[in-house]
Formats: C-alpha cells, structure tokens, sequence
C-alpha cells in the first residue's frame, strides 16, 4: 500500500542483491505521482508541474547498507563501526584488543581515514588483515565504499569485523555502514561534556567506551557526570570504561566482544 | 560537513528521476529535515546551490520545511516535543525519551518543467 497517498498501484522494489543466501530483504518503496500542473501557464511554454518524491536523502547509502548487512549476516560475523574524535586512541584499543583475541577469532579491520595507511600498518602489524580506505576530502565512510573494501578481504565465516571510522564525531553518525553497533570512543582528556556537545553520535552508538583511564589521576575528568550526560542522549547506550594501555578493564570489552560475536552466529528460523 | 555530501545524494535523485518523470529543469526542491536529523538548514542552502551549478537544478530554489523534534517519554507514556537530543521530558523531567519524530532528512516534492 502506498504510504503517499493509498493507492496500491505503482510499487517499484528495487531488490540490488543477488546474493545466494536468503535473508531480511529491506524494501525500498518508491513512488512518483506527477500532479496536475499548479501554474496556469501561456500555450507553447513549457509547463512547471509538481512531482511528488518523498525519497529519503540516505536511501542510497541505506540501500547499500542493507546489502552490507545481508552480507555480513549469511557469515554469522559481528561488524563494529568504531566512531570518535581524532585521538581518541582508537587504533591503539584495537591493536590491544586484536593481541588478546586473534588466537580464537578470526579478525580483520577496514581502517578510514582521509589521508595515509598509517593506521592500517599499526594494524597488519598485529598479524590480521587491514585495509585502508582514504576518503580525501570525504568526513565520513559510507556503505557503498565499505561494500568495495569487503571485495578486496577474505572474510571468513564468524570473523569478527571492526570499521574504523574517520576520526569526527559529528559527521558519520549518520551514515549506516551495515554494521551491527556503533561504537564510539571518548578519551578522558577530550572533557565530560563531549556526548552533549556532539549528541548525534552518542544517539546513535550502542556502546560507549570511556578510553585512557590511566590518565585520570591527572585530569579534572568527572566521570559519573560524563556517563550521565551520555545516558541522558542515549538512556539506551551501554558504558566500558578501560585503559587500553595499562589493559585496565579490558577484560569487560574482550566479554562484550565475545557474547555479541556468539549473538551473531545464532542461525534464526 | 556532510551536507555537501547529502546535497550531492538530492542531486543523484534528482537526475535519476529526470529520465522516468520527463523533466529538463528543476525549479523548486522541497526537503524535510527534521530538527533532530543532525543536518544544519544553512549550510544545506549553502552546498546546494555550489553542487548544482551547471546541473539540471541550477538556480533551483532549495524549500526546506523543518520539522520539529518528537519523543516517546516512558515515564508520561505521551508524545512531547523536544529540542534536542539530549533535552529532558519538558513535562516530568524524565531522560527516558525514545525519538519518534524529527530525525528524518527527506525529498518531498518538485517543481519542475
């Protein structure tokens, strides 16, 4: 049925996949009504007239979202977009958490940043698969490049995939890669306010680490305040707080990882 | 910064749609953007008219219609109206806001010839 205007007519479902799995389609239900022209207008001029779109402006990144999703879920693996300030000190949790996990998991890391393979080396240097994507000027990852980085990996069946985001807090909450949570770091020196200042991003993750607690004993950070300010963007969001360094409640997010991973190889009816 | 980006996703939509809906030139382009959508009405306007320059929507006129923020609160078990993400039930106080409305970026109409 028409969400428009109740017709039953006129359903164009664009189904992109050809996977050869079954899944979860997501329908993509677009409808175009041309209406009468709303100018009275002089013979021989071209007419104006209104089309009616009602398209969403991420439809297209959604659409390769879906597909990411799709893929991902026929291998039962966990996908985690990673999310945060520059410096947050993304890299380093994930070297750390791939030294304490690649004996048992299989692991491999899209690593986005505008410019260098820097991080994809700190990463290969821990013996699991990276790829660097360098998004130029772009602020964000998207679905589309994220779909062509898995072309160029050896995903294997309930692998275990992080996505590093471009470091910015702002720009890639909206951007849905496939991904099962967003992740979003905050480093203790970057200040408590950081998830009221930038609430997109904490909307939109799952779960939130609280980096770099070794180095509190310096700082002014308040910590009950900054988990109350997050939880009051997102009462659903779950906290870590860890040091990556020092391997100070690790153990917590190396659990998190692992039950979820479980999560996602559960085959459903 | 991504409404550059975003304006470049309208741009995509609105030369697909030339072809099935028989226009050459867009005249008006009307968007919804929620309050809560995280996109920021200036610089839509900004990056619109920089990205449809030389295009079938050049000088095309950018209608934005905001529309406001709506959350579930849990504890009033009501709709309310909120600003922000992280803005507190304006009736009980409550952080316990679910977003049903507002977070939505959207084409709803053209004009076109």
């Amino acid at each position: 049925m028409c969400a428009v205007c109740g017709c039953g007519e006129g359903h164009s479902h664009s189904h992109d996949d050809d996977h050869e799995h079954t899944h979860d389609h997501s329908h993509e239900h677009r409808h175009q009504h041309v209406l009468s022209p709303v100018h009275s207008h002089a013979p021989g001029l071209t007419p104006a007239r209104m089309v009616q779109i009602e398209q969403d402006i991420l439809s297209k990144n959604n659409r390769y979202a879906a597909e990411n999703r799709s893929y991902f879920s026929a291998r039962g693996m966990l996908v985690l977009n990673l999310v945060s300030s520059p410096g947050s000190g993304k890299t380093t949790l994930l070297t750390e958490t791939i030294n304490r996990l690649k004996d048992d998991i299989d692991i491999a890391v899209i690593e986005g940043d505008q410019q260098t393979a820097r991080d994809a080396e700190r990463i290969r240097a821990t013996g699991v698969q990276a790829l660097q994507i360098n998004t130029g000027k772009g602020c964000h990852l998207d679905a589309h490049r994220v779909g062509h980085a898995l072309e160029s990996l050896e995903l294997n069946k309930h692998s275990l995939l992080f996505i590093e985001n471009v470091g910015n807090l702002v720009c890639p909450s909206a951007f849905d890669l496939g991904e099962a949570h967003k992740v979003v770091i905050l480093s203790v020196t970057e200040g408590e306010d950081k998830p009221i200042k930038y609430p997109d991003m904490f909307h939109a993750a799952d779960l939130m680490i609280l980096n770099k607690t070794d180095l509190l004993p310096y700082l002014d950070f308040d910590t009950e305040q900054c988990i109350q300010y997050a939880k009051q963007v997102n009462p659903r969001i779950k906290i870590l707080s860890l040091s990556a360094k020092t391997g100070e409640g690790m153990e917590s997010w190396l659990r998190w990882l692992k039950a979820e991973l479980d999560l996602q190889r559960i085959d459903y009816a | 910064m991504h409404e550059l980006s975003l304006c470049e996703s309208i741009l995509q939509v609105l030369e697909q749609q030339a072809t099935a809906q028989q226009y050459t030139k867009v005249k008006t382009v009307w968007l919804e953007i929620g309050a809560l959508s995280g996109v920021e009405p200036e610089a839509m306007l900004f990056s619109f008219d920089v990205v449809t320059i030389g295009t079938l929507a050049e000088n095309a006129k950018l209608e934005i219609i905001e529309v406001p923020g709506q959350a579930w609160c849990m504890a009033c078990a009501g709709n309310v109206v909120v600003e922000q993400l992280y803005d507190v039930c304006p009736k009980c106080g409550s952080h316990q806001l679910q977003v049903n409305n507002g977070d939505q970026m959207r084409i709803k109409e053209l004009e076109v010839e």
